[in-house]
């Protein structure tokens, strides 16, 4: 199995521990993984403040790029739900190119679950972890079950982090509310996105959690924002960085301090 | 009525910040959203009972023409007098002319989003007619001159207290009086004599039938019944998308409605009215267009003509929920009013797309499964189609797009704005002209991209010789170089 790794731009730029963490937990799985060169952003900013024009060209762009492998897999819910259930206003319906590589792009746990059998290597996380489910992963992707809908499916990131010894998952009250990233709506609407975003901090405080593990390292961003400016001690970890071992920091506070 | 139009991040602004009140409406909606999912999983077949609702206002709304048609023919056979406007003004006038045919001076009226969204209200008062809202919410906000800030809970956003003081001024209840027994009991009294010196009752309608030219109206205070029960002139202001084919087709409706509103069971009034009450009295129908033929033409936007006005888009919405319902400015806020009000007037509520995180929570919400935020995603192209997008946004995101299709330039910008954000000392990064860091930190930016950490490790990444394929691997992509 040979499959592309596709790192969003805001992964590449600000968190590449999540996307060394992917590679070396899809490099276990015993995957020929391959990174292709070129690669810059899926395009979602601009399809999602509405300009379809500035998105068609790197939507074509990124098909090129991604065509011809066995699976293409992203660190992120949301860059994965674009490709998959956004771009088809880009390209003609039967164009082999655009459907081979829609149907091949996986979010990460989902490839696990449901192309790789489930199984991850033994790994040990001693921690009580909430998990945060991104909307687009929750709603778009399906990756578990969603409160809105009277409908029950298999709950991807938890079946994969529920196998890791020593992790605890800690429940929340509202399991799947928006944390108010939405892209540029936490700029547009700062105010209200930053409500959210606290909201889902307290929820997952109030759980006892020690860290909000994600498979959207942008809801994490911001989140990891609002819990840095409150000076709170509750980490956010992207949900690879828990499957290959990686540590909680410990003296997140220090760190956060600049000015 | 012509709202004032502002930005909603604007509008919102006063209510959102303000944390207890935020919180606390925050608080009161989600407790609507908890108790609609547990009615919603009590009914094993409600994802069928979603899409046969859709289905059939599909179809509803495909032939509206002849079931608006039927609906008057067997209205009219009924004893109904059945009435056309095309806009709010005639709607108005229509209202208007019965009400002068009848002499009359003071009317009760039950909720109805129609009646507010054609400015009923003020437009009888201007001519000199008493309106009295019966609703007990929509009685609160007409009492303070405010307008209902959800369609289903006209009042959620006016805390106890403040009601008690409301009622204290105009119903003469004690001072510092919150107890809602004993506030209902004082509202109940008030409207009791309204109800008696009522002259003319206007209603709302839930669902037109057009098999039977009957209607019915949803009430959980039983105040539409009342209204019509006295009163000779019984006058039911209609949208023309209230329509559904037959009987049969209703009980799908109410079993979804009350449930997705409130999380009851059912409404505690289900009432139906075929034809006025008896040979002295009149019904008089007034189907309303404003607006919903031009919607009906849109293909991307017609299914918004499903909505039932169940609220549970609005209960759901985590915007809504902590900017409230007068953040819209709007007759009909949160998901829906976002994709219709822009409908009516683009360019005045145009900000009202970009109010949502696309968290897609009210397209599942919504028991005829209109797809909110996809459409609120499709106005938001409408919007930039129509050169309506600021022009700073409209540069950001050309600038965007300019640098993804450009890999060397993108590493570049990256590898600046990194070093920029490293090295700048926080106040220069966290400022006001910052909105990202009004209540955020920036990342702490690594001084790596990943790209640079693969090439360091792993050699070159995989590149590709032509457009249509042919990818190279390089001799040394596989290196056995430590990831950590
Ligand atoms: S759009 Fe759907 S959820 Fe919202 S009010 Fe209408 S029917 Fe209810």
């Amino acid at each position: 199995m040979t499959v592309a790794l596709f790192v969003p731009c805001y992964i590449d730029q600000f968190f590449p521990q999540v996307a060394v963490a992917t590679l070396e937990l899809l490099e276990s799985l015993g995957l020929d993984v391959v990174f292709p060169d070129g690669q810059t952003c899926c395009g979602q900013p601009m399809a999602n403040t509405g300009c379809n024009s500035d998105t068609a060209p790197v939507a074509r762009r990124f098909v090129e790029l991604f065509t011809g492998y066995d699976a293409v897999i992203c660190p992120s819910g949301s860059c994965t739900a674009m490709v998959r259930h956004h771009y088809a206003e880009y390209f003609a319906d039967d164009d082999p190119a655009f459907t081979s590589v829609r149907d091949r792009t996986f979010e990460l746990c989902e490839y696990i679950h449901d192309v790789h059998g489930g199984r991850i290597p033994d790994v040990c996380f001693p921690h009580r972890v909430s998990v945060h489910q991104s909307c687009h992963g929750l709603r778009e992707l399906g990756l578990g079950s969603q409160s809105e809908r009277m409908v029950q499916r298999p709950d991807k990131v938890a079946a994969v982090l529920n196998q890791v010894q020593g992790i605890e998952l800690m429940p929340l009250t509202r399991v799947d509310e928006c944390c108010g990233f939405g892209g540029t709506f936490a700029v547009n609407e700062a105010d209200v996105s930053a409500a959210m975003g606290r909201d889902r901090i307290a929820d997952h405080s109030g759980s006892g959690s020690e860290v909000i593990v994600s498979a959207d390292m942008s809801c994490l961003m911001h989140l990891q924002g609002i819990l840095r400016r409150q000076q709170n001690r509750l980490q956010v970890m992207h949900v690879s960085e828990v499957l290959v071992g990686r540590e909680l920091e410990t003296a997140p506070l220090a760190a956060a301090q600049r000015s | 009525m012509k709202l004032p139009i502002v930005d909603h991040p604007t509008a919102a602004k006063p209510f959102v910040t303000n944390e207890d009140r935020s919180h606390w409406h925050d608080d009161a909606l989600w407790f609507v959203r908890v108790k609609r999912d547990r009615q919603a999983s009590s009914v094993p077949e409600w994802e069928y009972l979603r899409e046969r609702a859709s289905a059939i206002k599909t179809h509803t709304i495909a032939n509206l023409g002849d079931y608006l048609e039927q609906f008057e023919r067997n209205a009219t056979a009924r004893g109904a007098t059945v009435h056309w406007a095309a806009d709010a003004e005639e709607h108005n006038a229509i209202v208007l002319k019965i009400l002068r045919q009848h002499g009359t001076q003071r009317i009760v009226k039950s909720k109805s989003m129609l009646t507010e969204e054609c400015g009923l209200n003020p437009y009888l008062e201007n001519n000199g007619i008493e309106v009295v809202d019966t609703d007990l919410g929509e009685r609160i906000v007409q009492l303070r001159e405010e307008t209902p800030s959800h369609i289903v809970l006209p009042a959620i956003h006016i805390k106890k207290e403040e009601v008690g003081q409301t009622f204290h001024t105009h119903l003469g209840t004690d001072a510092g009086a919150s107890d809602p027994q004993y506030l209902t009991e004082a509202a109940r009294n008030h409207l009791r004599n309204k109800f008696l010196a009522g002259e003319v009752g206007i209603t709302g309608v839930n669902f037109g039938i057009a098999e039977t030219g009957g209607f019915v109206v949803c009430t959980n205070e039983g105040n539409a019944d009342l209204g019509v029960s006295l009163p000779k002139v019984h006058i039911a202001c209609m949208g023309i998308e209230k329509m559904i084919p037959s009987l049969a087709d209703l009980s799908v409706f109410t079993r979804l409605l009350a449930r997705s509103a409130t999380g009851q069971p059912v409404t505690t009034y289900t009432s139906h009215f075929h034809g006025p009450k008896d040979d002295n009295s009149e019904l008089h129908i007034v189907l309303v267009d404003n607006g919903r033929t031009r919607l009906r033409g849109n293909d991307t936007f017609r299914p918004a003509m499903h909505c039932i006005r169940c609220g549970a888009c609005m209960n759901t919405c985590p915007v809504y929920r902590r900017s409230g319902g007068h953040s819209y400015r709007a007759t009909v806020p949160g998901p829906i009013g976002s994709v219709l009000s822009p409908s009516r007037d683009a360019k005045s509520y145009k900000s009202l797309p970009y109010a949502c995180s696309l968290c897609g929570s009210c397209s599942d919400v919504c028991p005829v499964k209109i797809p909110l935020h996809h459409q609120l995603l499709a106005w938001r192209g409408e919007l930039v189609g129509n050169g309506l997008l600021p022009l700073s946004k409209r540069v950001a995101m050309k600038t965007a797009s300019f640098l993804f299709q450009r890999p060397g330039l993108y590493r570049t910008a990256g590898s600046m704005g990194r070093t920029a954000l490293r090295v700048l000392p926080h106040f220069v990064t966290h400022n006001r002209f910052n909105t990202w860091t009004k209540a955020r930190e920036l990342p702490k930016p690594p001084r790596e991209s990943f790209r640079q950490w693969y090439i360091a490790n792993r050699g070159n990444p995989q590149r590709r010789d032509s457009v249509n394929g042919n990818a190279t691997t390089h001799a040394n992509t596989r290196s056995n170089g430590d990831a950590s």
